[in-house]
């Protein structure tokens, strides 16, 4: 792979003008670069010449067009959803299209990162102007051809055509042209209603190489005269490497060398976050020689903090709770007043525990340092980021390093921490040469950022006539609360209090799908169920009711949400899973939630198989906005509340003496085939708003619409995850 | 260290290695045949499932001096332009997410069909229970083996 920088360092930027005609009139700058094109799977002939439209858009002489798509994919499917966007507005038959993926260009794409559900959404205008920029270039180019205004002209499904009906010519045809065509400063992007291929379901665009197992993976990459290299951190959280048996380490089958490596960067990032900072390194020729070497590494460990185990993280938690520093608070009214005038009060705890990310990809990357530049290849979320920490931790300037973006197995938030890279880097820099670096599933999973342990407890008071009158919730977590002070139901209570408290720990924690939120949502959509039952209300009814209230008349100042696009997924649900209607041995359990812009509603029911819970059915009514490609934004729904259900009812990581207990999938329980739903249904609320995300919003309502259903088909609330091994479930 | 020949996907290899070699890292490291996938190197995700044989395989519990003179079939042999029936239905029902463990559900799911073309859901889940998808496509897999059976069996 070639790359080439863009000379400049400026970003393209966004101008709305006022619309002249049709569609909305933007306008902005645009910058060229980008590298060619390798890979094709298409209807049409394979090109002898390409030319650069812009940074985004290739085009060939026989009308083959090369979207580059700019963000790294871990599985949402972005690599197929963002150049659909830019193939709309180009107006060229999706046959046509071939993808590539970009490298990192700071100076020129604009958030190339996958996280917060963020991609399509901070990107939705970019792509379009992308692809309407290139539609424009090509119009000009043809009337310039022709000595026609381009007014006379229109651009379809790769075809510029006269509007007289007397000359037209393909996009193939006239691209050459279209090179010379000074960049537009303003473009038409289309209406909606003229969109053809966005809100339709187009196929991955890797599908074909995932089947027949072309190398697309960081693990898979390989360069000629490359090393492999693995490391060993120290077996405990709060411990650090002093020494080990290098010369007999070394001296092993197939190793070539082995040695400590520091990894402490200066000032780090929230993307610097890591267990351990010193770490020895392995390097040789193949995989299994270095994991042999591995398991003969005799170390020296130092104890630097007080290793934790699994009780204490549980007492702190608690402790906190009690007497622990709020970070971040709201109270609307006094709830601590409306308790003691409530008819009834209803308080329950909820827990959960650190989980890891466990990505199928175990972490890896692949880095070739030389005295003046650094080239990095692998599965990252965050290409900007690694760039920035590489070019601290080997002190040199970020123009001279590169980071190409492979396929990725799985991110979950896991590779938004740079730390593989890091140290990809200071091995390759130390051995003088190419290395790609491996993580066993034991490395990956023993050393994570993972998601934290909470707990929180949640409070309510209805009134006699069973109106939820006070509402409280304090939350803590190692080390951050799992509180949104601001979200649902804040609003929507007179009497409201939240508490996000904060506590400390030495294991590594980050940012794990829907931060958060993949707790709140479990504890709080099962709390309000047990409310509605005891106000004896449906608890569809009972939230719509709160919802209506803060549509018609909110509390306090603001809250995060908009109350109508929350009812209304809640209202589709209900309609698509006929809520209300009973089935003998089929139990039923509903939840809602917002995050990451997006609203989610899930109804689920469960049947019971010899005295086992079976998720029968699952439907999901979501509010993204704009769905740009409807099967794809399916598909990771379904992930998330199959991920929901698995991480609810099976997964934990305990740590004893600061060491994960758990280190692969014989003890860490993941979900299974059959322990997945039997059928899921996705239904999307139809609007015109800017597109959101679809990676995280799946999942969280789908651990309290298990919740919900397991007491209905148990009599059995669940209060801690993982619910499997909740004492009474079990025993 | 000793030498092996192998077949593997119709053709004749030779790799000099360990002979406690995992299947797994002779394919990945020494063959560069990386469409086998590494999870966990304990048989517990099945992401490295190939045919020995007719049979499904963990390659990660296959050691090199195990193989002799069987075949061995990986992802990339399983069809000459990736038209196996399980790789069209695969396709077709747009199953993966991130990907990284489908070479080896496609393994289980061609060698388990092979023996028993006309599955119930019930067998399914039990033949593929082996195989982790992190991702979650697991109602997708169910699809996309019955639309295979069905397209084989038509
Ligand atoms: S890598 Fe062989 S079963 Fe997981
Ligand atoms: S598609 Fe990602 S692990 Fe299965």
């Amino acid at each position: 792979m070639t790359k080439i920088k863009t000379q400049y360092n400026r970003r393209s930027f966004i101008k709305v003008s006022a619309a002249a005609s049709g569609g909305m009139l933007i306008g902005f700058s645009w910058l060229n670069g980008c590298k060619p094109n390798t890979s094709l799977d298409t209807g049409v002939a394979i090109p002898k010449e390409w030319f650069d439209i812009n940074g985004y858009i290739k085009i060939g002489d026989t009308g083959m067009v090369t979207i580059f798509s700019p963000n790294p994919e871990i599985g949402q499917n972005v690599k197929t959803s963002m150049p659909m966007i830019v193939a709309e507005e180009l107006d060229v038959p999706w046959e046509n299209v071939v993808v590539e993926q970009a490298p990192l260009n700071t100076g020129f794409y604009q958030n190339q990162f996958a996280g917060g559900s963020l991609s399509i959404r901070l990107s939705w205008n970019a792509l379009r102007m992308a692809g309407a920029t290139g539609r424009r270039m090509l119009l000009e180019a043809a009337a310039k051809e022709w000595g026609v205004e381009v007014s006379s002209l229109t651009a379809s499904e790769g075809v510029i055509k006269e509007n007289s009906g007397e000359r037209s010519v393909s996009y193939g045809e006239i691209a050459s042209k279209a090179v010379g065509i000074e960049i537009p400063e303003e473009v038409d992007l289309k209406d909606l209603k003229d969109f053809k291929l966005i809100g339709t379901s187009k196929k991955n665009v890797d599908g074909r190489k995932i089947v027949t197992g072309e190398p697309l993976y960081g693990l898979d990459f390989h360069r000629e005269g490359m090393k492999l290299a693995m490391i060993q951190h120290p077996p405990a959280f709060g411990m650090t490497v002093k020494d080990f048996n290098k010369e007999e380490i070394k001296n092993m089958p197939g190793v070539t060398d082995a040695f400590i490596i520091d990894t402490t960067i200066d000032e780090p990032g929230w993307f610097d976050e890591k267990g351990f900072n010193h770490l020895i390194a392995i390097v040789g020729d193949s995989t299994w020689e270095l994991m042999q070497a591995k398991k003969a590494i005799k170390a020296e460990w130092e104890t630097v903090s007080e290793p934790e185990n699994s009780d204490i993280h549980i007492e702190k938690l608690e402790k906190a709770l009690v007497s622990g520093e709020v970070e971040e608070s709201r109270k609307d009214g006094n709830a601590d007043a409306a308790f003691k005038k409530a008819a009834k009060i209803i308080e329950r705890t909820y827990s959960a525990p650190f989980i890891a990310h466990n990505t199928l990809e175990p972490m890896n990357f692949f880095a070739n340092v030389t005295e003046n530049s650094a080239e990095l290849v692998g599965p990252t979320q965050t290409p900007e980021s690694l760039e920035g920490s590489v070019s601290k931790l080997l002190n040199m300037p970020l123009e001279n390093i590169t980071v190409d973006m492979t396929r990725i197995g799985g991110g979950f938030g896991r590779r938004l921490y740079v730390h593989f890279g890091v140290e990809a880097a200071a091995i390759s820099k130390k051995i003088g040469g190419p290395v790609k670096l491996i993580y066993t599933r034991e490395d990956d999973m023993s050393q994570g950022t993972y998601r934290p342990t909470y707990r929180s407890t949640y409070k309510a008071g209805l009134d006699e006539n069973n109106n939820l009158i006070a509402f409280s919730v304090k939350g803590a977590g190692l080390p951050e609360g799992p509180v949104f002070p601001n979200r649902f139901p804040a609003g929507t209570v007179e009497n409201y209090s939240a508490e996000k408290i904060k506590a400390e720990t030495n294991v590594t924690t980050g940012a794990w799908r829907a931060p958060r939120s993949n707790f709140t949502a479990g504890a709080e959509q099962s709390f309000l169920d047990e409310v509605a039952e005891a106000a004896g209300k449906d608890p569809i009814d009972f939230r719509l009711e709160l919802f209506n209230r803060a549509i018609n008349d909110p509390i306090g100042e603001k809250h995060d949400y908009e109350a109508e696009r929350y009812a209304g997924v809640l209202k589709l649900v209900k309609e698509k899973a006929n809520w209300g209607e009973t089935k003998p041995g089929v139990h039923r359990g509903v939840a809602a939630y917002f995050c990451h812009a997006s609203y989610v509603a899930e109804v689920m029911d469960i049947i019971m198989e010899n005295g086992q819970p079976i998720v029968d059915k699952v439907w999901c009514a979501v509010d993204c906005g704009i769905v740009v490609n409807k099967d794809g934004a399916k598909n990771i729904i379904e992930g998330g509340v199959v991920d929901g259900i698995g991480h609810a009812m099976y997964s934990q990581l305990t740590f004893e003496n600061g060491t994960a207990k758990e280190s692969n999938f014989d003890k860490y329980q993941l979900i299974r085939h059959s322990q997945a739903p039997k059928k899921i249904e996705v239904f999307f609320v139809e609007n015109e708003i800017d597109p959101t995300g679809l990676g995280e919003p799946g999942l969280p309502p789908a651990m309290a619409a298990l919740a919900n259903a397991l007491y209905k088909a148990t009599g059995q609330r669940h209060y801690h995850q993982p619910f499997s091994t909740e004492r009474k479930l079990v025993g | 260290m000793a030498n092996f020949n192998l077949k593997v996907n119709g053709k004749n290899e030779q790799v000099d290695v360990d002979p406690a070699t995992p299947m797994l890292w002779v394919l990945r490291d020494h063959l560069k045949l990386v469409g086998t996938k590494y999870g966990c190197g304990i048989a517990q995700c099945g992401a490295c499932t190939i045919h020995l044989g007719d049979n499904a395989v963990r390659s990660c519990q296959l050691p090199v001096s195990a193989v002799n003179d069987q075949d061995i079939t990986t992802i990339e042999g399983l069809s000459e332009n990736g038209d196996h029936p399980v790789q069209k239905a695969w396709m077709e029902v747009d199953v993966y997410q991130c990907g990284y463990c489908q070479a080896g559900q496609i393994m289980n799911a061609s060698a388990f069909l092979k023996n028993n073309p006309n599955p119930t859901d019930e067998e399914i889940e039990g033949a593929m229970n082996g195989n982790i998808c992190r991702c979650g496509t697991y109602t997708r897999i169910k699809k996309a083996i019955k639309e295979a059976a069905s397209s084989e069996n038509a």
